[in-house]
């Protein structure tokens, strides 16, 4: 077992962890954050994105460890109830949700989207997102919700 | 009256749970002190089992049981009672179930998984549902490879007089469609959390879309009433109808009984692309007679539908199909044979559409077919044949609220396409 | 050379489990303020069964969409529902709410009667109040009526609704049966480009109608619509479970060898909602959740056709098969 130091969400963590778990796994079953989902484990659906440093990630292919002292960004930590971020905003009034299960990672990358290209195109939108499947909505509320918010977050 | 709710495009109820990453599903429910399943599958595709020894894996540290049929106190289950939790007789399919391991972790469950060994006499299987339609074909199961609707070996059918419509017609169109087999894709894999409790109740964590069927067939596995067991569900990541077998209840409910813990199942993307149901495939061929009016007047259909080893809702599938295959136009002499045929595959089972994806696909491309063989515009054929109000399906039954012209000219419109007038004037309410 | 071409396909699909038989039960519970529990035992898949059959409680009592909560996580708390399969939720579990609503509504009507100087058949319950219809000033806050069932009638105001449709076996030699509950329509209209050197197929755009029956909530029905229009691309040009058809060879593992659609996939999707009332849904709703995949596969097959003048009768469409059908005609 390893010390791995990281915050997420800009809480400070101090976990114990194997040399070979994963940062999906660490966030989920150390530190009850359960917004990032166990799709596939294999890097092809997404549901497990986060912000890493600034960056988006797969968890699920990030080891634990080479996380240490770096900052993570989960769903949890973007917009609460009352205090929601524009994208969550959007995903809610556009119906960008259906079951829900690839929503976290899905409003994660569409956050890094617009963190590195504030004005996206459809087009953009649509090649971004292509690393987050969604079985349920097809896609459409999804990118209608992702083109709202960021006219919102430019007013 | 005027309506005030129904009708308004009012938000997600759950939705803003969903945004916030508040949603539950199964996984996101941790108990203190659970333990982690792995499951022995069949490594061939059809064989009797001789021996199966747990011995080794019961010795590993961290393991907190290992089960095997003899452990079940129903072991079959399904739509068709024919499956077994943990097989113990003989395998049908690769991948099959055979023995689970609770552990205090997935890599040590999986290391003990990978101790147990099973002696099985391998045999000879069949994947081909057109060879195991034969008289000489392996036998998948001891009933036969071909499901009996009552005394006949598919789903009839019967309208009118078919050959008598052939003869009739002024052309014969045919053509033979191959559908593929399916899987659901959907974005949460089987999971299932059991937790027992000191009353000798048993709460179980499920992802089915179906909560009481499950409650039902895992009471029965478990011969406990419904009372003693607490399902808890309702939300599911993503169904499409991979959710209404239960696949994972059963060994983790036995397992948490068994041992006295709260036990979790969660499949692996690999489990679930192989291992889960998924849509069966569909072999169909259409002989349809023709006027040169564009009126069809017969249609024979044979369609065989790959079930997999077990059946599931397979007979309910190819009864879907065989009901409504003849498509949403008016047949007056129709004939259609659907087949439910089993072969050493892990089961197919529901999927969104059931049979009637393949028929739409097969039926919609061979009305294009019809249209070229008789000159007549894709568009004007459908409007000639569509079913109108008061009609019936090839089942005999009798139609309302029929709209296929209406909709068809509606997608015109949205389309920007010009349709001659007198589609356009068409009406499902006028008679033929 | 890229060729282009227009197909279209017509469809229906059955309401319902093919053969009756599949019941969902509904409780309605009033608080003492107005506000409801819906208590069903019906599985959100994310197709919002839960939304629509909150706005149909609504509606038969006449208060908020907010107003209702919704339980159906807990089979101690729960009745009976058969599942969430067969297009059949919003129509048979709708028609149970719709029942339990209007059993609760009657027995706030028979406590609001005595103060409203009225029969409890001449009430009417909307905005929030249960009033004298015509007559919109003789009127008595739901709230109200709920606190005076419990703390001066003692009364609890619980509906109860059932919806089964008869079973219905078909008849062993003709088949002969009556095996659903209503009919949906659909039409759907595809552009294709086909490059006649690669064999790849673009679709350029889909247009769909649908007929809903009546559109709970205009919303959610384009996204099943939506949603159902992907899946059906990814069935008529991606997602094979078999590849080497019949033998298990080369079966796909992950996401990265069964490919679904992604964002990047997905063409100009224009969607056209069309009524025609069921006669017996609730409100003339109709369950259109499963057939939205069926349809795109032979629209596009056949507009592949229309450019390139080959019929591919087996899915998917692949490159290497177009390019086959292709030498095949010379």
């Amino acid at each position: 077992m390893y010390t791995l130091e990281l915050k997420v969400n800009g809480q400070p963590y101090k976990v114990e962890v194997k040399a070979t778990a994963n940062l999906l796994e660490v966030l989920r079953d150390k530190l009850g954050i359960t917004s990032p989902k166990v799709g596939c484990e294999t890097g092809d659906c997404g549901t497990c994105s986060v912000i890493l440093n600034g960056k988006l990630v797969k968890s699920c292919l990030v080891n634990a460890l080479t996380a240490q002292g770096a900052e993570v960004l989960t769903l949890e930590g973007l917009g609460r109830p009352g205090a929601l971020h524009p994208l969550q905003q959007a995903f809610h009034e556009h119906y960008a949700a259906q079951c829900g299960f690839c929503t976290p990672g899905m409003i994660m990358a569409a956050k890094a989207l617009l963190d590195e290209n504030p004005q996206p195109t459809k087009e953009d939108v649509k090649h971004y997102l292509s690393g987050n499947l969604c079985r349920c909505t097809g896609y459409v509320k999804i990118v209608d919700a992702v083109m709202a918010a960021a006219e919102e977050m430019r007013r | 009256m005027a309506l005030n709710v129904v009708g308004q495009r009012v938000k997600r109820y759950d939705g803003l749970a969903h945004v916030a990453g508040e949603t539950k599903f199964v996984d996101d429910v941790i108990v203190p002190g659970m333990l982690w399943t792995k499951v022995f599958r069949s490594p061939v595709s059809k064989g009797t089992i001789k021996n199966i020894d747990t011995s080794a894996a019961e010795k590993v540290a961290g393991v907190a049981a290992v089960i095997t049929g003899k452990d079940v106190p129903n072991n079959r289950y399904g739509w068709g009672g024919d499956q077994y939790v943990l097989n113990d007789t003989a395998v049908r399919y690769k991948g099959e179930p055979i023995a689970a391991v609770a552990a205090v972790d997935e890599d040590t469950a999986a290391e003990a998984v990978s101790l147990i060994k099973v002696d099985i006499e391998e045999e000879t299987p069949v994947f081909d549902p057109l060879e195991a339609m034969k008289p000489d074909a392996p036998l998948v199961r001891p009933e036969g490879n071909v499901f009996m609707y009552g005394d006949r070996p598919f789903r009839a059918i019967v309208l009118g007089d078919v050959e008598a419509g052939f003869k009739e017609a002024d052309l014969i169109v045919e053509g033979d469609y191959l559908h593929p087999w399916l899987e659901h894709a959907q974005l949460e894999p089987q999971t299932s959390l059991a937790v027992p409790d000191a009353s000798g109740r048993l709460t179980v964590y499920t992802v089915s879309q179906a909560l009481y069927l499950h409650l039902q067939s895992l009471c029965s596995v478990l011969q406990m009433p419904m009372n003693k067991v607490h399902y808890i569900g309702g939300t599911v990541g993503g169904g499409f109808g991979s959710k209404n077998d239960m696949h994972a209840d059963h060994i983790a409910a036995v397992l948490a009984l068994k041992t006295g813990r709260p036990v979790k199942w969660r499949w692996t993307r690999e489990e679930e692309m192989l291992y889960s149901t998924a849509k069966g495939s569909w072999h169909m061929h259409f002989k349809d007679g023709v006027k040169k009016d564009g009126r069809i007047i017969a249609r024979h259909v044979r369609s065989i539908h790959d079930s997999g080893a077990y059946v599931s809702l397979n007979a309910y599938v190819v009864d879907k199909h065989s009901f409504l295959v003849a498509g949403p136009y008016f047949i007056p002499n129709v004939y259609v044979q659907g087949y439910a045929v089993f072969t050493n595959k892990p089961p197919a089972s529901s999927m969104r559409g059931f049979g009637i994806t393949p028929a739409t696909f097969a039926g919609e491309v061979q009305m294009d077919r019809i249209a070229e063989a008789v000159g007549i515009d894709p568009w004007e054929i459908r409007f000639i044949n569509a079913f109108r109000e008061g009609e019936h399906t090839a089942t005999r039954r009798v139609l309302d609220s029929v709209a296929l012209i209406e909709v068809m000219q509606t997608l015109a419109k949205t389309a920007g396409v010009q349709l001659p007038d007198r589609l356009m004037a068409m009406s499902s309410t006028q008679r033929r | 050379m890229k060729k282009r071409g227009v197909g279209i396909a017509a469809a229906l699909y059955p309401t319902g489990m093919s053969g009756g038989g599949d019941s969902s039960q509904a409780i309605v519970k009033v608080k003492t303020d107005g506000t409801v529990d819906l208590i069903i035992g019906s599985c959100d898949i994310g197709q919002g069964a839960k939304t629509v059959l909150a706005q149909m409680a609504a509606e038969e009592l006449g208060i908020g969409y907010d107003q209702v909560t919704v339980v159906n996580q807990d089979t101690d708390a729960t009745p009976m529902c058969f599942g969430t399969f067969a297009s059949r939720v919003t129509f048979v579990a709708g028609n149970a709410v719709v029942q339990a609503a209007r059993e609760a509504r009657s027995i706030l009507f028979e406590v609001a009667a005595e103060d409203l100087e009225a029969s409890p058949d001449d009430l009417v319950a909307a905005d929030g109040k249960i009033f004298v219809r015509g007559a919109p000033d003789r009127a008595k806050t739901i709230a109200e009526v709920a606190g005076k069932a419990n703390f001066a009638m003692r009364k609890l105001v619980v509906g109860r609704g059932h919806y089964m449709r008869n079973p219905s076996s078909p008849d062993p030699q003709t088949g002969q049966t009556d095996p659903f509950a209503t009919l949906a329509w659909a039409a759907v209209l595809a552009e294709v480009e086909v490059d006649t050197d690669t064999g790849e197929v673009e679709i350029l755009k889909l247009v769909t109608c649908y007929d809903v029956g009546r559109a709970i909530n205009p919303l959610l029905a384009e996204g099943q619509i939506e949603g159902g229009t992907v899946m059906g691309i990814g069935a008529t040009l991606m997602e094979n479970l078999y590849p080497f058809y019949p033998t298990q060879a080369w079966q796909p593992e992950s996401y990265h060898d069964y490919v679904i659609p992604t964002a990047a996939d997905v063409p100009e999707i224009v969607s056209a909602i069309y009524e025609c009332p069921s006669t017996n849904g609730p409100y003339g709703a109709k369950g259109i959740g499963e057939m939205t995949a069926n349809v795109p596969a032979p629209a596009i097959i056949n507009a592949i056709h229309d450019a390139i003048g080959v019929w591919i009768t087996e899915v998917p469409v692949t490159p290497e098969k177009i390019l086959k059908a292709l030498e095949a005609k010379g």
